[in-house]
């Protein structure tokens, strides 16, 4: 019974390689510009990539300043 | 010929018509486009805080909606919620299986999910009295490797079983099976609009699935080994994948194929972990080799590293509001970096 699960289990690919065989695909010049759009976009509110000024940074120790 | 010889042939011709497909749209590369980008600045982010805690390895971790509050899971057998901006312990979920592979926290920071050898997906609702267990997930029939939240009635699992899961907390019965993948699934990410998700697997292939109906829609290949971490670009159109044959991979949704990898000929550790700056410009990688190295997602150079581990980094996470990024260690502790 095996052989059944073998062929059911072909019959399934060749099924879900048809569904991905029919997809539109766009040019990847086109995706390429869009993913750098986006990053330009948004490059100015990434934390990560600016900077996070002192004062607005919730994850800085706060430690009291020591006067000697 | 034979049923199984027809079907192997239908097979291979339609594999070959994809392949001709995504080349006939392939006609530049991201390496071309993004030249006339300046170079992303050199990434240096100092440690803020290390949350001390877990006595043993930790295998992950997940960040709180709130962007403040943290879950991690070791194998000391605990979930650890955390307040990250003190550093501070807020809640201990005792684990009745210490062989935790992955953690998550709904949206509404009620509930917390873990699982691993187990087999099972336990739900713990931590805002109760004493934290309180209120589903035990039980239908994979290997280790769970991943889950996300949808809300607080709808969870996602990766299975070494091979399959993901939706399921009905309410009922706590599975909703939607995802069937494809011919390896252990090992991790998954939620697409922005939570339409879709996307699974990386050790067939080393990554897979965009339909959430309500089950479909897979698109299959991703060119890892040579397990995809360990997978993560969407934050437009939704992009993913990254993250493999143990020592490269992270771009995929683009709308072209259907790689374009982007990100590799050095002297890295040869595998990425355990990936998560992207909250503009997708970087992507921070946790490797076997104790290290996290920053890429410019865009130009594919390295322009960072996070040092500081004395083990390997397993797990990666930065918060919804980008202000920083943690990194989980098998050395036991966790640190904040921005």
């Amino acid at each position: 019974m095996s052989t059944n699960n073998n062929i059911a289990q072909a019959r399934k690919l060749v099924e879900q390689l048809r569904i991905e065989a029919g997809i539109e695909r766009i040019k990847v010049s086109k995706a390429a510009a869009d993913l750098m759009s986006y990053c330009e976009q948004h490059a100015r509110n990434d934390p990560l990539l600016v900077g996070v000024p002192t004062s607005e940074n919730p994850f800085k120790d706060k430690k009291p300043c020591i006067i000697l | 010929m034979g049923e199984m010889d027809t079907l192997k042939k239908e097979a291979d011709g339609l594999k070959t018509q994809i392949e001709t497909a995504r080349k006939a749209v392939n006609d530049t590369t991201m390496a071309a486009v993004a030249s006339g980008v300046a170079a992303a600045p050199r990434i240096q982010l100092k440690n803020r805080k290390t949350l001390k805690g877990h006595l043993a390895k930790i295998y992950g971790l997940h960040w709180s909606a709130d962007n403040r509050h943290m879950v991690s899971a070791s194998q000391d057998g605990k979930l650890l919620i955390w307040d990250t901006y003190t550093g501070n312990k807020v809640y201990a979920v005792p684990l009745k299986s210490s062989w935790v592979m992955s953690c998550s926290m709904a949206p509404s920071g009620n509930l917390v999910a873990s699982g691993g050898l187990d087999n099972m997906c336990t739900i713990v609702n931590i805002k109760a009295a004493s934290p309180k267990t209120i589903r035990e997930l039980d239908a994979h029939e290997g280790y769970l490797s991943h889950s996300r939240f949808l809300n607080d009635s709808e969870i996602l699992t990766a299975s070494g079983d091979t399959t993901c899961c939706l399921w009905d907390l309410e009922t706590g019965k599975q909703k939607v099976v995802y069937k494809s993948h011919v390896g252990d699934c090992m991790c998954l990410a939620m697409s922005p609009d939570q339409n879709t998700f996307i699974s990386g697997a050790c067939d080393s292939s990554a897979k965009l699935w339909d959430i309500r109906d089950g479909g897979c829609k698109q299959t991703f290949i060119g890892h040579t080994s397990d995809i360990n971490a997978i993560a969407f670009f934050p437009s939704g159109t992009a993913i990254i994948t993250g493999s143990d044959d020592c490269t992270l991979k771009m995929y683009d949704l709308r072209a259907d194929q790689e374009v982007n990898g990100y590799q050095d000929a002297a890295l040869n550790a595998g990425v355990t972990s990936v998560s992207l700056s909250s503009s997708g410009r970087l992507v921070f990688a946790g490797y076997d080799n104790f290290n996290c190295n920053i890429w410019d997602s865009l130009k594919a150079e390295k322009v960072g590293v996070l040092s500081g581990h004395d083990n390997r980094v397993s797990c990666i996470g930065v918060p919804d509001d980008g202000l920083g990024i943690c990194t989980g260690s098998w050395d036991s502790f966790l640190k904040i970096w921005n």
